[in-house]
C-alpha cells in the first residue's frame, strides 16, 4: 500500500512539556484516516505539523516522499496548493461572501479567468450542497452550513489531501452524519487521501478506513477499524468504552499538591 | 501513566538561594519576552514592507481592490470628524493666538500662527490620533478576531500570506490617505481660523489669506506630509502587530485593541519628536 504521509519520531516540545515524544506513522493514499485520540493527547499538534502551521523540535514528515520540515515558505506553499483543510471553526473569512471564499484559493493561485473561477465555484458550491447560498455572508449561516462551505474552499484546487479537524464538533447528529457522507463521498469520487482528526465515535466507525489513535503524545495504535474494535490495548478498550480516567497521583504526589509546594 | 509535572521541582536539589534565583528569574523572563517583542515587532515590520514594497516587483500582485476598500475605510469616512475638529482646533488656536497678540496689537499675525502651527504640527498630529483611533483600532481588533477565529491559520493554509494579504493594503491605503487628510485639516483649520479672524476680531479676510499666504513656506507643508506619511506607516504597524499578537479569544481581543490605540498614540507623539527635530536642524 502507498502512503501519502509519512512521519517518523515526530518529537514536539513547547517549553518543558513535551507533546509528542517520538511519533512515527504512516497514512495511507486515498483511504479515509482517522487520528483518533482524548483531549490534549497531541492529535491538534501533530495535525498542525501536517500541514505546515508549526515546526516540530526534531523528526521528519514526508509528503509524498518529500520532507516538509526542512521547508522554507516558497517550498511549503507549493506543498500547501495540493492540501485542502477544514478547520474546526470553519475558519471562513467573515469579510467575504461564501463564493469569495471558495473563490480564494483560485484567485490567489492560478490565473484563470474570472467566468471560469464563477463556474468552478458553483461546482464546488454544488458539490457540498450549497449552490443557493452563494452570496451569503458566513455570519448568515448555520454551523454545519459554514463547515460545508469550509469544505468547498479546501477542495477549490482539486488536493490530493484533505484534513479535517474535529469536523462533526459542535454539530447535532444529522448535521454530522450529513457531514459524514460528504467525507465518503468525497473519497469515493474524487480519490482523495483524507485525514480526520476527531475524538466522536459515531464518526470513526462511519468513515474510517484506518485509524490512528494517540494518548499522551504516542502512537498507541495503528490499524483498520476492524483490528481497532479487537484490540486488546487497554487505553483503546477505554476509549471505545467510554471508561473515565482513573486517578492517576501517587498518594504522596497527592498530598504534596494540596499543601501547595 | 501521566506523572504530575510538577513533582519534579522536589527531587531537584536547591543551588541557589531562593531570592537570589527569583531575582535572576525575573529579570531572565522580562528580558527573554522584551527580546520576544522585539523580534516579532521586527519581522513583522520587515516582512510587511517586502510584501508592499519588494515583492510587488517579483510578481506578487497586489490586491488594489482591497487597497481601494481600506482606503474609504481609513480615509474617506474619516473626512467629516476630521474636517469638524480641525476646523474647531483652528478656531481655537485663533483665539488662543489673538488673547496674547491683541496686547502688542498685532492681530494680523493671528494667520501666521494659525497657518504655520496647523500645517507643521497640529494637522498631521490631530489626524494622525484621530486615525489611530479609528483605524489603528479597527486594525488590531479585525486581525485579533481573524486570528482568534483561525482565519489567519486558514490563509497560511491556503498558502496566502497573512501580512500580504491583510496588512499591505492597509499600509499603502494610510501611506496615502493620511496626508490627504492631513491636507484637508489644514486647509479647514485655516478656514476656522479666518472665520474666527473675521467675525469675531475684526480682521479683513483678504488681509488674513494674504498673510496666510506670505507666512507659509512650502517646507512647512511638505515636512507636515512626510510627518503624515510616516504617522500612517506606524499606525497600521502598531494595528497589526496588536492582531497578530491574539493568541486566546475575544477578551484579549479588546485588550489588544485598547493597546494598540494607546501605543500609537504613543510612537505618533515619539516619531513627531523624532522628525520635528530632524526638520528644525536640517530644513
Amino acid at each position: 500500500m502507498e502512503n501519502a504521509i509519512e512521519v517518523r519520531d515526530l518529537i514536539t516540545k513547547y517549553g518543558d512539556r513535551v507533546i509528542l515524544k517520538g511519533v512515527s506513522l504512516s497514512i495511507p493514499k486515498g483511504k479515509t484516516t482517522v487520528i483518533l485520540g482524548g483531549s490534549g493527547c497531541g492529535k491538534s499538534t501533530l495535525l498542525n505539523h501536517l500541514i505546515g502551521l508549526l515546526k516540530p523540535t526534531s523528526g521528519k514528515i514526508l509528503i509524498n516522499g518529500k520532507d516538509i520540515t526542512g521547508l522554507d515558505e516558497a517550498g511549503f506553499n507549493e506543498v500547501r496548493k495540493k492540501m485542502g483543510v477544514l478547520f474546526q471553526g470553519s475558519a471562513l473569512l467573515n469579510s467575504l461572501t461564501i463564493a469569495d471564499n471558495v473563490a480564494l484559493p483560485l484567485r490567489e493561485h492560478t490565473k484563470l479567468e474570472e467566468p471560469t473561477i464563477q463556474i468552478m465555484v458553483r461546482m464546488k458550491l454544488n458539490l457540498v450542497g450549497l449552490s443557493k447560498f452563494e452570496h451569503f455572508y458566513p455570519s448568515q449561516l448555520s454551523g454545519g452550513m459554514k463547515k460545508r462551505a469550509g469544505i468547498a474552499r479546501a477542495i477549490a484546487l482539486d488536493p490530493e489531501l484533505l484534513f479535517f479537524d474535529e469536523p462533526s464538533a459542535g454539530l447535532d447528529p444529522v448535521t454530522a452524519a450529513g457531514l459524514d457522507e460528504l467525507i465518503i463521498k468525497l473519497r469515493d469520487v474524487f480519490r482523495m487521501t483524507i485525514i480526520v482528526v476527531t475524538h466522536e465515535l459515531p464518526s470513526v466507525f462511519m468513515i474510517s478506513d484506518y485509524v490512528i489513535m494517540l494518548d499522551l503524545g504516542e502512537v498507541v495504535f495503528a490499524g483498520t477499524l476492524d483490528e481497532l474494535k479487537m484490540s486488546p490495548h487497554p487505553r483503546v478498550r477505554m476509549f471505545l468504552e467510554r471508561q473515565a480516567e482513573k486517578e492517576t497521583y501517587s498518594p504522596e504526589d497527592y498530598f504534596r499538591f494540596i499543601a501547595g509546594n | 501513566m501521566q506523572s504530575w509535572t510538577g513533582s519534579l521541582r522536589f527531587t531537584e536539589p536547591l543551588t541557589m538561594p531562593a531570592i537570589t534565583e527569583n531575582l535572576f528569574g525575573l529579570i531572565g523572563r522580562r528580558a527573554a519576552s522584551a527580546f520576544k517583542d522585539l523580534h516579532d515587532a521586527s519581522k513583522l515590520i520587515n516582512d510587511t514592507f517586502y510584501w508592499t514594497f519588494v515583492s510587488p516587483f517579483r510578481g506578487k500582485a497586489i490586491r488594489v481592490n482591497a487597497i481601494i476598500s481600506e482606503m474609504v475605510k481609513a480615509g474617506y469616512n474619516s473626512v467629516p470628524i476630521v474636517a469638524v475638529i480641525s476646523f474647531f482646533v483652528g478656531i481655537i488656536l485663533a483665539l488662543q493666538a489673538a488673547y496674547q497678540l491683541k496686547r502688542f496689537g498685532a492681530m494680523i499675525y493671528v494667520a501666521n500662527l494659525v497657518g504655520v502651527s496647523l500645517t507643521r504640527e497640529l494637522g498631521p498630529i490631530l489626524t494622525a490620533i484621530i486615525v489611530s483611533g479609528r483605524s489603528g483600532s479597527a486594525y488590531a481588533a479585525e486581525i485579533g478576531s481573524m486570528k482568534a477565529a483561525e482565519e489567519v491559520n486558514a490563509l497560511i493554509s491556503m498558502g496566502i500570506n497573512p501580512i500580504r494579504f491583510l496588512v499591505t493594503p492597509k499600509l499603502v491605503a494610510l501611506m496615502v490617505m493620511l496626508p490627504c487628510l492631513t491636507v484637508l485639516s489644514d486647509f479647514i483649520g485655516i478656514i476656522g481660523g479666518l472665520m474666527l479672524s473675521a467675525g469675531a476680531l475684526d480682521i479683513n479676510p483678504y488681509s488674513y489669506i494674504q498673510q496666510t499666504i506670505n507666512s507659509l513656506l512650502v517646507k512647512d507643508i511638505v515636512t507636515g506630509l512626510v510627518k503624515a506619511w510616516a504617522f500612517g506607516a506606524v499606525i497600521t504597524i502598531v494595528g497589526a502587530y496588536q492582531g497578530f499578537k491574539v493568541t486566546g479569544g475575544a477578551e484579549e481581543v479588546g485588550r489588544r485593541t485598547t493597546s494598540s490605540v494607546v501605543a500609537s498614540i504613543f510612537l505618533v507623539i515619539v516619531f513627531d519628536l523624532f522628525f520635528t527635530t530632524l526638520f528644525f536642524y536640517f530644513t
